[in-house]
């Protein structure tokens, strides 16, 4: 699916420059500044209506930093995220908290644990029906009324409303998040790690679910996953992030058929497959960069098998090829399939 | 018995269960299997299907209020008799031994296997000496020897490093070389590498290859990951809800499924070389062990259910559908008629 063909050429979120350091303090009573983890670096892309990008990569690479940046879960250290809200740009890094609120029905949020993301003491209808609430959307018999069509809507049924969370298993406890994300009508949902803890035979429940919710009401989604098969399955872009930026962004197709950074390429080898005629061939030494403690160059230098000396002394941009894709790599172009090691 | 066994551990008809508030729950009923020296076997199934139960009942590691309620696990050591590992005593020197000995255990998660006020070097030393007779200088000659030879870099002056001090790999790696610093037979490796990154887990996954073929170890892998399982094992059994539902060699299991479950699973899979099409997936969810349904107790969720048939008496028993190729459903002939029926169809 190219959503770059459709006629809306607005995206509904354009990230620039977007930033989010965290200070690092010394020990003892000052507690002087002394460095800043560089979670999320210089973070761009946009994000058409009805598209789902993926962001993938290991653990501290920065990609929940970056979804909660983007929805001001937490506040960007620079940079700007531009909503287009009904036809309206707004920079969302930049307006009062008190306005921020007004478009929070807008962007909502799917957490990773089903267990902890949901209060033990609230029913069902409780915890669905809150955002409305909260926002002064409904009440009354259309109260009841929405959450129970909302219920309906991801598989749960609507006379469990007055149970608690614990008497629901974990497949069911993530479609009370998702009714709860969308009882509020939203255009962008950030998927953190929606279905990493649930067992396979209800992940692909979830999926599925997600995919259909998304057919039926034009949702946009940004997909947070470290599960590149999951990823591959659900998203129409793909950015792969490493130590807080983003190496590489393409398509789903380029980037499963044809990586180009050898990073990207390094972590397809290493997902192993159900088949047992493709063995596993990574060839990838080393451990995930520490984003506290960066080398001067490119982040993935010291694992990476073409580096250069240009690799380890400058941070390679991200840079524009064909096919709309962007690959921050020195030695990415030119040199793949042939000399790129699989 | 002159002729040597070819398998290491044989588990007949292990019962575990849990007394609970809410009453006994069956953690583990009526398990049958073999592990096969020198091969990796791994037993698959999601959360709650007893997997880890039955590889804790090995190194009788089931705790209150859990209890193995019945069975034999028959350890077949390489030298001396072979026993029931069940029949001996709690607090025995067999038993004692046995523990990080011949039989040793990695565990999920590498931050809490791992004590946090201990260095690295005391931890892996304490297992050498519990079990060789060994000084103290050489058995920190030893575990600098085993750091090196599961992949950590200057080895040496990690042994005074504690834990936290380490990625999440690396500590992986200690726990491993913690496990099998006394030369066991047969490994346990419960979800080994499912806290780990991709990128590390395959890396964690060839050492352990690796080191099973040079060692001649017989591994135990419990896993919930159907990739790990394809690359790793030789041998796959397959749970639900406390039993064995089908068992066989790993491509046997991988490219011609009999059981309806595992039949479900592998299709429920996302997979790298599927194009973007709906998933196909398994209805419903997994019971509570508190309420396993009556007869077959996948028939909720199987696409295959026949009302009367599926529904009614004692759960299926494991039964040979091909050569060594075992599963437990009472109507796995008729399925794969009907699957290959429909295969044609398609065509």
């Amino acid at each position: 699916m190219n959503i770059k063909q459709k006629d809306t050429p607005t995206p509904l979120l354009q990230v620039r420059g977007l930033c989010k350091y965290f200070p690092v303090y010394s020990k003892g009573f000052l507690r002087k500044q002394i460095g800043v983890v560089k979670a999320s670096d210089n973070i761009n892309f946009n994000l058409m209506p009805g598209e789902t990008l993926g962001l993938v990569g290991e653990s501290g690479s920065g990609k929940t930093t970056t979804g909660r940046s983007i929805l001001r879960a937490i506040k960007p250290s620079a940079g700007e995220v531009i909503l287009n809200y009904k036809n309206n740009p707004i920079d969302l890094t930049k307006i009062h908290h008190k306005d921020l609120k007004k478009l929070r029905p807008y962007m909502q949020m799917i957490f990773q644990d089903p267990f902890s993301s949901l209060n033990p003491r609230m029913t069902v209808r409780d915890i669905v029906a809150e955002p409305l609430i909260i926002h002064k959307m409904a009440k009354g018999s259309e109260l009841e009324d929405r959450v129970s069509r909302m219920m309906k809507k991801v598989g749960l049924k609507p006379e469990h409303r007055t149970r608690y969370p614990h008497a629901f298993s974990g497949g069911q406890r993530q479609r009370i998040g998702i009714a709860r994300a969308l009882i509020m009508n939203p255009a962008l949902i950030v998927c953190d790690e929606a279905v990493s803890a649930l067992d396979v035979s209800v992940q692909a429940q979830v999926i599925n679910l997600l995919q259909d919710l998304q057919q039926e009401l034009g949702l946009t989604y940004i997909f947070i996953a470290h599960d590149l098969s999951v990823v591959k399955h659900i998203c129409d872009r793909v950015a792969v992030m490493y130590a807080g930026k983003i190496i590489e962004i393409a398509s789903t197709n380029d980037i499963f058929d044809n990586p180009m950074h050898p990073y990207t390429k390094a972590l397809l080898s290493a997902v192993p497959s159900p088949d047992p005629d493709q063995p596993m061939n990574m060839s990838l030494s080393g451990e995930v960069a520490d984003p506290g403690n960066l080398p001067p160059g490119c982040a993935f230098a010291p694992r990476c098998e073409l580096r250069s000396d240009e690799c380890e002394q400058r941070i390679p941009d991200l840079e524009q090829k064909p096919n709309g894709r962007y690959v921050a790599c020195h030695r990415g172009t030119g040199l793949r399939d042939s000399v790129i090691p699989g | 018995m002159l002729e040597k066994n070819k398998n290491i551990l044989d588990i007949k008809k292990l019962k575990v269960s849990f007394f609970t508030e809410e009453g006994e729950i069956r953690a583990v009923n009526d398990v049958n299997f073999s592990i096969p020296k020198g091969k990796v076997m791994a037993l698959v199934g999601e959360s709650g299907c007893g997997k880890s139960v039955t590889s804790y009942s090995i190194l009788r590691l089931i705790q209150k209020p859990g209890k193995i309620m019945d069975g034999e696990i028959t350890f077949h050591p390489s030298e001396g008799k072979s026993f029931d590992v069940l029949k001996l005593g709690e607090k025995s020197d067999m038993l004692y031994n046995l523990r990080g000995g011949k039989i040793s255990m990695i565990f999920q998660e590498p931050m809490t296997a791992l004590s946090p006020v201990h260095t690295v070097g005391n931890q892996i030393c304490e297992a050498i000496l519990n079990h060789q007779s060994m000084t103290k200088a050489e058995a920190r000659g030893k575990a600098a020897d085993m750091l090196a030879k599961v992949g950590i870099p200057g080895a040496k002056g990690r042994l005074d490093q504690y834990p936290f001090e380490m990625s999440g790999g690396m500590r992986q790696r200690v726990v491993i070389a913690m496990a099998i610093v006394c030369n066991p037979e047969l490994l346990i490796a419960d979800e080994p590498t499912t806290a780990l990154d991709v990128t590390i887990q395959a890396q964690i996954l060839k050492l352990m290859k690796e080191l099973q073929q040079e060692m001649d170890m017989s591994v135990l892998l419990i896993t919930h990951n159907l990739g790990v399982v394809a690359q790793v094992a030789d041998e796959v059994a397959v749970m639900y809800l406390g039993r064995i539902v089908e068992r066989s060699d790993v491509y046997t299991i991988m490219k011609n499924p009999r059981h309806p479950y595992t039949m479900g699973l592998l299709q429920s899979l996302p997979s790298l070389s599927m194009d973007k099409t709906k998933l196909p997936s398994i209805k419903g969810s997994v019971p509570s062990l508190t309420d396993i349904p009556e007869g077959c107790p996948f028939h909720p969720r199987c696409p295959y259910y026949k009302p009367e048939i599926c529904d009614t008496g004692t759960p299926p028993d494991l039964v040979s559908v091909a050569d060594n190729h075992d599963a437990a459903c009472v109507r796995v002939k008729e399925i794969q008629n009907e699957s290959s029926a429909k295969e044609e169809a398609c065509v």
